[in-house]
């Protein structure tokens, strides 16, 4: 009897005991890191495009939509509902009454029209306009041919009509901090970009350049409970051994990590539970000049796949930090098709296509790249060898990554290898080889086919969901027989947190960017 | 002395100009434009307004002319990336980097200029090879691998210092960068004094000091100390000055806020007003320290005069 009662006791015992582990502790301090250079860009976050300005901007800003990790989709964040109408071109917002600017003033419809205004000012360039351009008229104040965009209509204080150019879902489009909403009179002063008001779960404390961003708990953000640290830091660092040594010495409770680390983290006992990974929404490929006689040919292309052993390249170099890619769209992708197959590894089938195609006896190209240690240097000097067992020889140019990315947006290349966004959005994806999508803006290799068109066209009409993924599925399919480019591998981006930081989302858009409202510190926490 | 300071002031403008005008040019030249790398997807007809809102519609020649004019009035222009004054981005970062610097020339002043002087008092002995070996050691060493070996040993290991950060800018955060920067200037400050006192140590007028039977002390600091202090003087300065460039890469492996972060973000983006402006007061910073040097050479060694 007293067995029973010892066993049930403890067996209550026990389960108390993990239902408080996971009840998020209240108060603390989260210490992030933005790994991707020397300093923050600037405080004005709609200037900014780097995913290393959007880590702090998370805590700071809200968009109308947020990434839902777990769901793997954008979902409404500053409105309660939209509701499609006008044959799916109209949404109308019900945005929420209850939430506030760090300055104490509620949030309205007015902001919304005034910030998305502010990001189509052409004369500044703002990156965000990418997505706003989609709203009806944006494009006509971004020439500057109108004042204010005529597809965004004020209701009344919380209600606002969107009416967009196509049928999308405009949470791809408004989901990054690139399209935050800001105070429109706040923000409109001088002194916003030194002490930025946003409506995010943390205000702004201090902004030391080149060095951290301090932000803490705001009491009136609009989820109850939330956030449940007081305080966050966010340094700048941008050395991965500097990273290492800050994390095994507990200084910062997050670590994004690069392929040397990733293996030495694994092999080690006390670190390998920290790891968390993602396959990320980045393809990384060779794109290949179709005005460029060789490349012009699809057999050609094909070949090139064959060639190239990339399991080898990816286990070697990359040091599996990588995830093999079997066309376009990524693992994380909702129009992955899990039935795909990579291009085998075959020189011998490599050779034939290039006797087909004209070219028994090889041709040579000049090969863009920067020096990126996952999709650069590295990996054009372990592909040259193999492509030259098929007769093709590469010459390499080796250029700056900013200059890396102006030569594939000009075509001033023969081939270049390049990390590009491959969602979270598979139309907008799948869009970027569309005939109708300028080489500038994301159809870097001039792809033209109208089959392919026609598919992509048909899915961006479709109304029943399970179609369009199929419609896309098919599109995706087509590019991977028509091989424009060689098809590397999706990012994996790996991160490693302490054990006593809680609530880490797998955000396949991007690791670092986490909704902070929902991380919380254990008492384990050696951060005050 | 005053005329002195004025001449050489004077002298410090062409020098500026010069710099100016090649920093200008080059960002003029070099691939890669603000314009294209802000909004990746730009229609022609907004990159066209976005340079002339920057001012990039203007031939190079006017737009050199604007930026000089805003200079004689202190105006170090507008960041393209963040349109905040380039005068204001650099103010913030002006006192991290003068605290790194000075913090490493101390560590180096104080270590090296010993470190030489008693090497070159026993040449041969055992505290001359020791300290010959070190000054090497330091000059051969990489920051960056440097800066790695001290987080890893006092951060890591012994847990006396923080690993990295600017913290309250009190000094337990200023320790690993500021001796990370200071080993070269302090190995290669001991040497030079080594071999200034060394050359000092066998001169005519020494040889007379001691013949006339002044202890070796006296013939050591009256003598031997000032005459080779001149000649240290000459590398502090020069390593002043090149510390500014060579923080850049203690500054971004200890997050530590300071100019050199700025520059390399910067070009990184294109964001030529900065560029220019970070460049302007390292070489400023640079032109000034050697001023002060050339004064100091009198305060030492009264026979130099500012003629």
């Amino acid at each position: 009897m007293f067995k029973t009662i010892a066993i049930v006791a403890g067996l209550g015992l026990a389960l108390a005991a993990t239902a408080e582990a996971q009840t998020p502790r209240k108060g603390g301090t989260i210490r992030m890191t933005a790994p991707y250079g020397s300093s923050f860009t600037s405080l004005d976050i709609h200037t900014t495009q780097r995913a290393q300005d959007e880590i702090y901007a998370k805590a700071l800003h809200r968009s109308l939509y947020i990434w839902n990790s777990a769901e793997g989709k954008p979902v409404l964040e500053l409105a309660k509902e939209s509701v499609v109408s006008g044959g799916g071109l109209v949404h109308t917002f019900k945005l929420r009454d209850d939430a506030y600017f760090h300055s104490g003033r509620k949030m309205t419809a007015d902001d919304v029209i005034w910030s998305y205004n502010r990001i189509m000012d052409g004369s500044k360039a703002y990156p965000g306009a990418r997505y706003v351009r989609v709203i009806e008229g944006a494009a006509a104040v971004e020439k500057g041919q109108a004042k204010e965009i005529s597809g965004l209509k004020k209701i009344d204080d919380f209600t606002i009509e969107m009416k967009l150019t196509e049928k999308v879902d405009p949470g791809f489009y408004f989901f990054t901090a690139l399209t935050s909403i800001y105070p429109a009179d706040e923000a409109a002063k001088e002194s916003f970009i030194q002490k930025p008001i946003g409506l995010g779960p943390f205000k702004f404390v201090e902004h030391v350049p080149g060095s951290r961003i301090v932000l803490e708990r705001w009491d009136r953000f609009y989820k109850p409970g939330k956030p449940y640290a007081d305080k966050i830091v966010v340094s700048v660092m941008g050395e991965a051994a500097a990273r290492d040594v800050a994390f095994r010495n507990k200084e910062i409770d997050t670590s994004v990590l690069g392929p040397a680390q990733y293996v030495a983290y694994q092999s080690d006992a006390d670190l390998k539970g920290t790891i968390v990974e993602v396959a990320e929404v980045f393809t990384r490929y060779m794109g290949m000049n179709p005005a460029v006689k060789p490349f012009s040919d699809k057999r050609v292309r094909q070949a090139i796949n064959y060639a190239i052993d990339t399991d080898l390249i990816i286990n070697k170099l990359v040091k599996g930090k990588a995830y093999r890619a079997t066309s376009w769209l990524p693992l994380t992708s909702p129009a992955y098709d899990k039935a795909m197959k990579p291009y085998p590894f075959d020189p011998a089938k490599a050779k034939q296509l290039l006797t087909e195609a004209g070219y028994a006896s090889g041709f040579e190209f000049e090969w863009t790249t920067s020096q990126n240690e996952s999709w650069g240097l590295p990996i054009v000097s372990a592909v040259i060898p193999m492509l030259d067992k098929v007769g093709i020889k590469a010459k390499v140019k080796q250029v700056e990554t900013a200059v890396l990315a102006e030569v594939v947006r000009t075509g001033d290349y023969q081939a270049f290898i390049y990390s590009q966004a491959s969602g979270p959005d598979p139309q907008a994806a799948l869009k970027c080889f569309h005939s109708a999508t300028p080489q500038a803006a994301c159809n870097y290799t001039t792809y033209k086919n109208p089959d392919f068109d026609k598919i992509l066209d048909e899915a961006g009409q479709a109304d029943d969901p399970t179609k369009r993924i199929q419609l896309m599925q098919k599109a995706n399919a087509l590019l991977y027989e028509e091989a424009p480019v060689w098809f590397f591998n999706y990012n994996k981006a790996v991160m490693a947190v302490q054990p006593w930081l809680k609530g880490i989302q797998l955000n396949a858009t991007e690791l670092t960017h986490q909704n902070v409202e929902d991380l919380w510190v254990d008492e384990t926490s050696p951060a005050k | 002395m005053l005329a002195f300071l004025i001449r050489r002031v004077l002298q410090t403008i062409p020098t500026v100009l010069a710099v100016v005008l090649l920093v200008f040019v080059l960002f003029s030249v070099v691939p890669g434009s603000i314009v294209s790398s802000m909004s990746d997807d730009s229609d022609p007809q907004v990159e066209l307004r976005m340079k002339k809102q920057l001012g990039l519609d203007q031939p190079v020649y006017m737009r050199f002319g604007t930026y000089i004019a805003g200079l004689a009035t202190g105006d170090f222009g507008t960041s393209f990336r963040t349109r905040e004054p380039v005068t204001t981005m650099i103010a913030k970062r002006a006192w991290p980097t003068l605290q790194l610097i000075f913090a490493s020339m101390a560590f180096a002043i104080l270590l090296g200029v010993p470190l030489g002087f008693v090497a070159a008092l026993r040449p041969g002995s055992l505290v001359d090879t020791v300290s010959m070996m070190l000054a090497v050691s330091g000059l051969s060493l990489a920051k960056f691998w440097l800066g790695l070996l001290l987080m890893y040993l006092f951060a890591l290991k012994l847990g006396w210092l923080p690993s990295f950060g600017y913290g309250d800018g009190s000094l337990r955060y200023l320790i690993l960068p500021a001796v990370t920067l200071g080993v070269s200037p302090m190995a290669l400050l001991a040497r030079t004094t080594r071999a200034a006192v060394l050359e000092i140590m066998t001169a005519d007028f020494v040889r007379t000091a001691r013949s006339k039977g002044m202890s070796e002390t006296r013939v050591v600091k009256w003598h031997v100390m000032r005459n080779a202090l001149v000649l240290t003087l000459t590398t502090m300065g020069l390593q002043f000055g090149a510390l500014m460039g060579q923080a850049v890469v203690v500054e971004k492996l200890f997050s530590w806020p300071g100019i050199g972060s700025l520059l390399v973000d910067s070009v990184l983006q294109r964001d030529i007003p900065a560029v220019q402006g970070s460049i302007l007061v390292v070489v400023m910073f640079f032109l000034a320290i050697n001023l002060l040097i050339d004064m100091l050479y009198g305060v030492i060694d009264p026979r130099i005069r500012y003629a």
